[in-house]
C-alpha cells in the first residue's frame, strides 16, 4: 500500500528580519542625534541669532529691531579693514612659522625618536596642562625689556634688523608685531605638530627603503615620497593653526600694543564695551566668510580630499 | 650659571595675574567673551527666522520692580560680589564680618563670588532683568558706570531709607551725591577706587614725573608708559590734566582729550592699554610709569620698594563699586540690613584692613587703628581732607554718549 504522503505544505518563507533591520536603519541617526542637537543648539541657533543681530538697529533702551540694515556690514568693513588685513597677515605668518618649526619636530618624532617618542609627544602636549593665559603671560616675563632674551638680541644687533623691518620698535620685543606673531606661533604649535605627526607616522618605512633602493638621495626621498604623503597633515595642521589664530585676540591684547590689534579685539570691544551688537555681529560674519573663502581656495589649491 | 626661570612668578605677580584674569574689572578672558556673547545672543530673543529675533526694549520703570518681600519667612540674603573683595580668616574660607552679621541678625548670607568683570556680568544678568525676572540675587556689587546704567534702565529697586540708618549717617561726604544717583536712592558704595599715577623708581632712572603730561610727552619714557582700558579712568585723568572737570565736561572736551591721547599713541609713547595686568608690567619695569588703581599700589608697594605712586596737582579720579538690589529680588529688607551693617564703623574697619580700597565710611579711623595702624594712616585707604579735595568723579553719561565715547576710546586703543 502506498500511502501518498502529502507533500508537506510549503514552509512559509522565513519572516523577513524586519524589526532589526528597521532598527538598523535608524541607528546611525540615533547615534548622530546628540552631535546634531549639540550643533543645532550651540552652532546653528547662535549663527541665526548673530545673522539677525547683524541686520538690526536700535539701542539698549529702545530694544533692537530687525530693519535689514545691511549697511552695517559695509560700515564695519570700511572702518576696520586694517584689523582684518592684520589678522590675516599675523595668522599666516604664525602658520608658516609653525610649519617650519613643527615639521622637523614631527618628522623626528615619527621616524627618529625611537624610545623617546612618547616622551617627546608628552613634551609637545604638556603646555596644555596649564592655562593658555598663564602661558602667554609667561612670555611677558621671558621677553621683558630688562630680561636676558631682549638683552642678548640687542647685543647681537638682531633688534636693529627687526626694527628696520618694522617688526619691533626701539629696544624691545614686547608690545610689537613680532611678539604677537611669536605668541600665536607658540600657542598654536601643537595643533600643527599633532596632525603632521599622525600623517608622517602612517608612512610605511619600506617606501623610504624602496626610494633608497632606487638610488634616490635622502633629499629626493623627502621631496618625492615623504612630503607628498604628509600633505593631509600639512593641510589640516595649517587649517587648525590658521583658523583659530585669525580670530585670536588674547595674544594681541597681552603681547601687542595699540597698532597690533586684531579683528578679535575689535569684536570683543564692540560687543562688551561699545555695546554695538550689530557691528560686532557683522564683523563676526565677515570674519567667518573671509576664513571660509580662504580655506576653500586653499583646499582646492592643495588638492587634498582626505584631511588626516 | 644661574638658571633663568621665567615661569616662577613672584607672589605679587601671581596675585596680579589672578586679579587680572579672575577678578580684574577690566579682565579679559576667552570665556568672558564667549559667555557674554552667548548671553548677548540669547538676549536677542525669540527663535526662528532672523526677523523674529529683535531685542525687546528695556522696561524702563523708574523706581524698579519689587517682588513680594520674603525677608520675614526666609532669613537669608543672596550676595554676589567680586572675588577677593571680602575679608577672610586664616583658613581662607570663612568671612568674619559676614558671620558676625549672621550671629547678630539670624540672617544667613549666601555669599557668591561670581562677578569677574562688569561687562561680562552685565551680559549675564541682562536677559533676566530685561524679561522682568528674578536674577536670584539680592545684592550685587557693580562699578558706578554700570550701576548708573542699571538705574537708567530701571532694573534696580529703590532702597528704603528707614532700613539704612547707619548708611545714611556714616557715608563719607565724598560719596554722597553722585550725579547718577543723587542722595543715594538706589545704591550705596561698597568701596571706592582711586586712580593715581604709579611709577617704578628703578625703571624711571631719575626721570622726573609729576603729571600725566610727563607720561604723555616726555620722550625719555617713549614706549614705557601704560594707560588703562577703563575709559573713565584714562580719559578722566587726561581731562584733569587739561584743567577740565570730569564731572562737567562737554563732548568737545572729550574729543580734545582723545586727540591729546591719540597724539601720544601716534608718537609710540604708550606701550599698552591694560586692565589689572598693568601690575606685572610695572613691577618688571616694562612700564616706567602708568595709570594705576590705588588699592593695587598699596599691595605692590609692600612687595616691591621700587613702586611709588603720586597724585597729580590737577587731581585724581575716584570711582566706586556700588551695592544694588536688582528688580524682583526676594529678600529686599534683609539685603538693606546687610548694606546698613557694612556702614557701622567696626565691620567697615575690618573690611578696610583686609582689602586696601578706599573706605566710604566715616568714623572708621579709630576702629581701623586698633586693627592696623599703618592702614589707618594711609591716605589711599582713608583719604584725608587734602586727598578728598583732589578727588573727582566722572559724570554720568546718556546711553548715546556712552556708546559714542566708548567707540572713540576703543579706536584710540586700536580696536
Amino acid at each position: 500500500m502506498t500511502t501518498v504522503t502529502e507533500a508537506p505544505p510549503l514552509a512559509p518563507a522565513p519572516p523577513e528580519p524586519e524589526p532589526p533591520r528597521r532598527r538598523g536603519r535608524w541607528t546611525p541617526y540615533l547615534l548622530l542625534l546628540p552631535g546634531l542637537l549639540w550643533l543645532l543648539v550651540f552652532f546653528a541657533l547662535p549663527v541665526v541669532y548673530q545673522a539677525s543681530t547683524s541686520v538690526q538697529t536700535g539701542s539698549l533702551e529702545e530694544g533692537y529691531q530687525v530693519t535689514w540694515h545691511v549697511a552695517t556690514y559695509w560700515e564695519a568693513l570700511s572702518e576696520y579693514w586694517p584689523q582684518f588685513v592684520r589678522s590675516v597677515l599675523y595668522a599666516a605668518s604664525a602658520t608658516v612659522l609653525c610649519l617650519l618649526l613643527g615639521y622637523p619636530l614631527a618628522y623626528l618624532i615619527a621616524f627618529r625618536a625611537g624610545r623617546w617618542r612618547n616622551l617627546i609627544m608628552i613634551l609637545v602636549i604638556a603646555p596644555f596642562f596649564t592655562s593658555f593665559l598663564i602661558r602667554t603671560l609667561a612670555w611677558k616675563t621671558i621677553l621683558a625689556d630688562g630680561g636676558p632674551v631682549v638683552g642678548a638680541l640687542d647685543a647681537l644687533h638682531v633688534l636693529d634688523v627687526t626694527a628696520w623691518l618694522g617688526w619691533t620698535a626701539g629696544d624691545r620685543v614686547l608690545a610689537t608685531p613680532l611678539a604677537v606673531v611669536c605668541g600665536l606661533t607658540y600657542n598654536f604649535l601643537p595643533f600643527m605638530i599633532l596632525p603632521l605627526y599622525t600623517s608622517l607616522e602612517r608612512i610605511d618605512p619600506r617606501l623610504h627603503e624602496a626610494a633608497n633602493d632606487l638610488y634616490a638621495r635622502p633629499s629626493t626621498t623627502f621631496r618625492k615620497v615623504t612630503f607628498p604623503l604628509s600633505m593631509p597633515g600639512v593641510v589640516s595642521g595649517t587649517l587648525l593653526t590658521f583658523i583659530p589664530a585669525t580670530g585670536d585676540y588674547v595674544n594681541a591684547d597681552l603681547l601687542g600694543s595699540t597698532d597690533t590689534r586684531m579683528v578679535g579685539n575689535v569684536i570683543q570691544s564692540q560687543f562688551l564695551r561699545v555695546l554695538d551688537y550689530p557691528t560686532a555681529a557683522a564683523l563676526s560674519f565677515i570674519l567667518m566668510a573671509a576664513i571660509l573663502i580662504m580655506v576653500t581656495l586653499y583646499i582646492r589649491k592643495s588638492g587634498t580630499e582626505d584631511l588626516v | 650659571m644661574e638658571q633663568y626661570e621665567p615661569d616662577r612668578l613672584s607672589a605679587a605677580r601671581l596675585a596680579a595675574v589672578r586679579r587680572s584674569f579672575r577678578n580684574g574689572r577690566a579682565a579679559l578672558t576667552r570665556r568672558s567673551l564667549l559667555r557674554a556673547s552667548a548671553a548677548g545672543v540669547l538676549a536677542a530673543g525669540g527663535a526662528g527666522a532672523l526677523a523674529g529675533c529683535g531685542i525687546p526694549a528695556a522696561g524702563t520703570t523708574r523706581g524698579g520692580v519689587p517682588a513680594q518681600d520674603h525677608s520675614q519667612e526666609e532669613k537669608t540674603v543672596n550676595f554676589s560680589n567680586w572675588t577677593e573683595y571680602m575679608d577672610v580668616d586664616e583658613s581662607g574660607r570663612r568671612h568674619p564680618t559676614l558671620e558676625a552679621f549672621t550671629r547678630r541678625t539670624g540672617i544667613r548670607v549666601k555669599y557668591t563670588e561670581d562677578i569677574n568683570d562688569n561687562t561680562e556680568f552685565f551680559g549675564k544678568i541682562k536677559p533676566q532683568l530685561a524679561a522682568g525676572q528674578d536674577t536670584g540675587r539680592d545684592i550685587v556689587v557693580l562699578t558706578d558706570w554700570l550701576a548708573a546704567r542699571l538705574i537708567r534702565l530701571g532694573w534696580v529697586q529703590k532702597l528704603d531709607p528707614s532700613n539704612l540708618p547707619n548708611a545714611f549717617t556714616n557715608l563719607s561726604a565724598q560719596f554722597r551725591n553722585p550725579d547718577w544717583d543723587p542722595g543715594r536712592a538706589y545704591s550705596y558704595p561698597w568701596q571706592g577706587i582711586s586712580t593715581v599715577i604709579a611709577y617704578n623708581k628703578k625703571a624711571l632712572d631719575g626721570v622726573e614725573v609729576k603729571t600725566l603730561s610727563d607720561l604723555l610727552d616726555n620722550a625719555e619714557l617713549k614706549g614705557r608708559v601704560g594707560l588703562l582700558t577703563e575709559m573713565r579712568d584714562t580719559v578722566g585723568m587726561t581731562l584733569l590734566d587739561m584743567d577740565k572737570d570730569p564731572a562737567k565736561f562737554t563732548a568737545d572736551d572729550y574729543d580734545a582729550a582723545i586727540a591729546r591721547l591719540q597724539k601720544a599713541v601716534d608718537k609710540g609713547q604708550i606701550r599698552r592699554f591694560t586692565g589689572n595686568d598693568y601690575t606685572a608690567d610695572l613691577t618688571k619695569g616694562d612700564f616706567a610709569a602708568c595709570l594705576a588703581w590705588a588699592g593695587d599700589v598699596v599691595q605692590l608697594k609692600a612687595d616691591n620698594p621700587d613702586i611709588e605712586f603720586l597724585i597729580p596737582d590737577s587731581g585724581y579720579m575716584t570711582s566706586t563699586d556700588a551695592l544694588l538690589i536688582p528688580n524682583k529680588a526676594r529678600h529686599k529688607t534683609n539685603a538693606e540690613r546687610l548694606i546698613d551693617y557694612y556702614f557701622e564703623p567696626r565691620p567697615a574697619a575690618e573690611l578696610a584692613a583686609y582689602i586696601n580700597f578706599v573706605c566710604p565710611v566715616d568714623g572708621v579711623k579709630d576702629e581701623l587703628a586698633k586693627i592696623d595702624e599703618d592702614a589707618a594712616n594711609n591716605p589711599l585707604i582713608l583719604p584725608d581732607q587734602a586727598m578728598q579735595a583732589k578727588s573727582r568723579a566722572f559724570r554720568s553719561l546718556s546711553s548715546e554718549e556712552e556708546t559714542a565715547f566708548e567707540e572713540k576710546f576703543a579706536k584710540l586703543t586700536g580696536a
